[in-house]
């Protein structure tokens, strides 16, 4: 965990941001993430973010979770407990389908919300810094990471000229840590807000 | 849109091939008439008849499909198929005329053939148990020629109404109003189409047409199992005629992202064709009733287990494996190569399906399956092509157009 310096920028309009996004972009500056309060179809590409893995993530925990029900009710019914069930074999493979099926569905479904939570690092007991609480309402908050090398004032005024309502700057956690958020403190300082 | 190429125009060569196929599935479809059709060995006519009917009856239901899909798309206000809507709609125009020829197949058989198909024309078999007099009120040439007539006239007359609907599409710009009502006449009309295709295909014509070979035998999933089956087949179709066109320059508008649509169509009812299988299947399996796995017995034992298995792996785990992947869905050769997979594969699946009641002892398939099919496919390209050239590619007016020209998945 390490604090960073951070120049954060508010935008109200969705026609703003993405032209805002590729100019940040090509002028070299690294995009740290851009907070919506809902999802905008195509920012994921303006921002040059890969496809995610998340779906082959849960064709393997499809896949362990039919080799589980598949190896587990084998060995019980034929190995550990072999019953006669209405005469039928004890590998009766056609009766054993649902609840392989079932078992692919469980863990590929939670085997993904985990995986999702832990990406997004979101879970109970878990903190993250919000670097703007309009992110949640209305405004549309791009957050770039800054280099030893980063002029601050120049950024800035850059993200203003190209539509920015707000700017500032911020040192803060970029990652999650323990806390709750009815009371833990900030582990921020925020520096300084300059109107647009 | 004075851009867009919207007239197509039926390539020689397309013509020569179908004129080919055609010429080459006469060639067979005669030779078994004569050879086979009209001989003395009933064993010999079973195989003829048999054959020509399962051909006849996958080709309509699959044309059908095309406008099974119209219809659901429309109700369900869809507006992703509109840059290529005119396909399905050409597609369709084959059910009247693939209809007639079942409809003639089907006539034949039960008026002129006796009862060495349909068991439960057999009136004195059927006097003598009580399982087919039970199920007489159904399984009866009058009920079998009125529900058979009816079913096609309607297929083609609904689908009819609904493509004449969307003529209107063509003609002129609409203001909010004439939208409003063009949307919502599409909507009766569809809804008209989809109600007497659930009553039909999704219920008593599949048991009507082909469960009743094995008059004692009955699953209530069969006709789901049909429909799954041919809607699939019918889907891949479709994304046949788009990968075609696309590739003779035409549906500039169509894009990946309507192909993608197409392959989750795909792909999904794919995996509800094996749901159906699986559970027709495995209750009856698992109750092991002598008369319930009767129609299983020489399938999953006998002459057939191989093609058996084999469409489970073509239609299942082919489509399951290849088809999953987004980047799958959104590739032109893949899918193509999938669509033909998929409509082979459930071809195979309806042979199996009559031929494994008719001829129990062996596997038939051979010449005269694949001459028939030549017949069909070349039937098929050839009328849908026409159809195509008849009118614009796209219904330049219509209200959701612009909906599926910025559609994205």
């Amino acid at each position: 965990m390490a604090k960073k310096k951070f120049v954060v920028g508010c935008f109200d309009d969705e026609a703003v941001l993405f032209p805002a996004v590729k100019k940040v972009r090509t002028a070299g500056y690294k995009i740290h993430d851009v907070y919506t309060p809902f999802a905008v179809h195509g920012l994921d590409h303006a921002m040059g973010l890969r496809e995610t893995s998340l779906h082959t993530a849960g064709f393997i925990y499809g896949i362990t979770g039919t080799a589980t029900a598949l190896s587990s009710i084998s060995w019980i019914f034929t190995k550990d407990w072999p019953l006669n069930i209405g005469g039928k074999p004890h590998f009766a493979l056609p009766a054993w389908i649902p609840i392989m099926f079932e078992l692919t569905v469980l863990f590929a479904a939670v085997g993904m919300v985990l995986t999702f939570c832990y990406l997004c690092q979101l879970a109970p007991f878990v903190k993250k810094h919000h670097f703007h609480a309009r992110a949640t309402d209305d405004l549309f908050v791009m957050v770039i990471e800054c280099t030893d090398k980063t002029n601050t004032d120049d950024l800035q005024a850059f993200l203003s000229s190209n539509g920015a309502l707000e700017t500032k700057v911020e040192v803060a956690e970029d990652g999650w840590w323990l806390g709750r958020y009815d009371k833990d403190e900030m582990p921020f300082e925020e520096k300084q807000i300059v109107a647009a | 849109m004075a851009s867009l190429r919207t007239q197509f125009e039926v390539p020689g060569k397309m013509k020569t091939w179908s004129y080919a196929l055609i010429g080459l599935g006469l060639a067979a479809l005669l030779y078994g008439m004569f050879t086979k059709g009209f001989s003395s060995d009933e064993h010999e006519q079973v195989h003829f008849w048999g054959t020509l009917m399962y051909n006849t009856i996958f080709w309509t239901l699959i044309c059908n499909a095309s406008m099974f899909f119209i219809s659901v798309t429309t109700l369900a206000q869809a507006g992703f198929t509109q840059t290529f809507r005119r396909i399905p709609e050409a597609i369709s125009t084959l059910v009247p005329i693939f209809g007639a020829i079942t409809f003639a197949v089907l006539l034949y058989i039960v008026f002129g053939h006796k009862h060495h198909i349909y068991h439960w024309l057999d009136t004195e078999a059927v006097a003598a148990d009580p399982i087919l007099k039970g199920k007489s009120g159904f399984l009866n040439p009058t009920f079998f020629v009125i529900w058979t007539t009816l079913t096609i006239a309607l297929w083609s007359f609904l689908g009819w109404r609904i493509r004449k609907l969307n003529d209107e599409a063509d003609a002129a710009p609409m203001d909010r109003e004439t939208s409003e009502k063009f949307i919502h006449r599409g909507t009766v009309r569809t809804a008209m189409f989809t109600v007497w295709f659930g009553l039909t295909v999704g219920s008593t014509v599949p048991w009507l047409w082909m469960m009743s070979i094995d008059a004692h035998w009955y699953s209530t999933m069969y006709s789901w199992y049909t429909f799954a089956s041919s809607f699939v087949a019918g889907m891949s179709l479709i994304a046949l005629w788009v990968i075609y066109l696309k590739n003779k320059g035409y549906l500039e508008l169509t894009s990946q992202e309507h192909l993608h649509d197409i392959g989750k169509f795909m792909f999904a009812f794919s995996i509800f064709w094996t749901y159906l299988w699986f559970s027709q299947y495995m209750l009856i399996w698992y109750a092991n009733i002598p008369e319930e796995t009767v129609y299983f017995k020489h399938r999953t034992q006998g002459a057939y287990k191989g093609i058996f298995f084999f469409n489970l792996i073509v239609n299942f785990l082919c489509p399951l494996l290849i088809l999953m992947k987004r980047s799958a869905k959104r590739n032109y050769t893949l899918v193509t190569f999938m669509a033909v997979l998929i409509i082979f594969g459930h071809w195979i699946d309806f042979y199996q399906m009559v031929m494994g009641s008719l001829m129990k002892e062996h596997v038939s398939l051979g010449w005269l399956d694949f001459g028939i099919l030549a017949f069909f496919v070349g039937a098929m390209i050839l009328f849908v092509g026409t159809a195509l050239s008849k009118k614009p590619l796209i219904a330049k007016y219509h209200p959701y157009l612009k909906e599926s020209v910025i559609h994205q998945v």
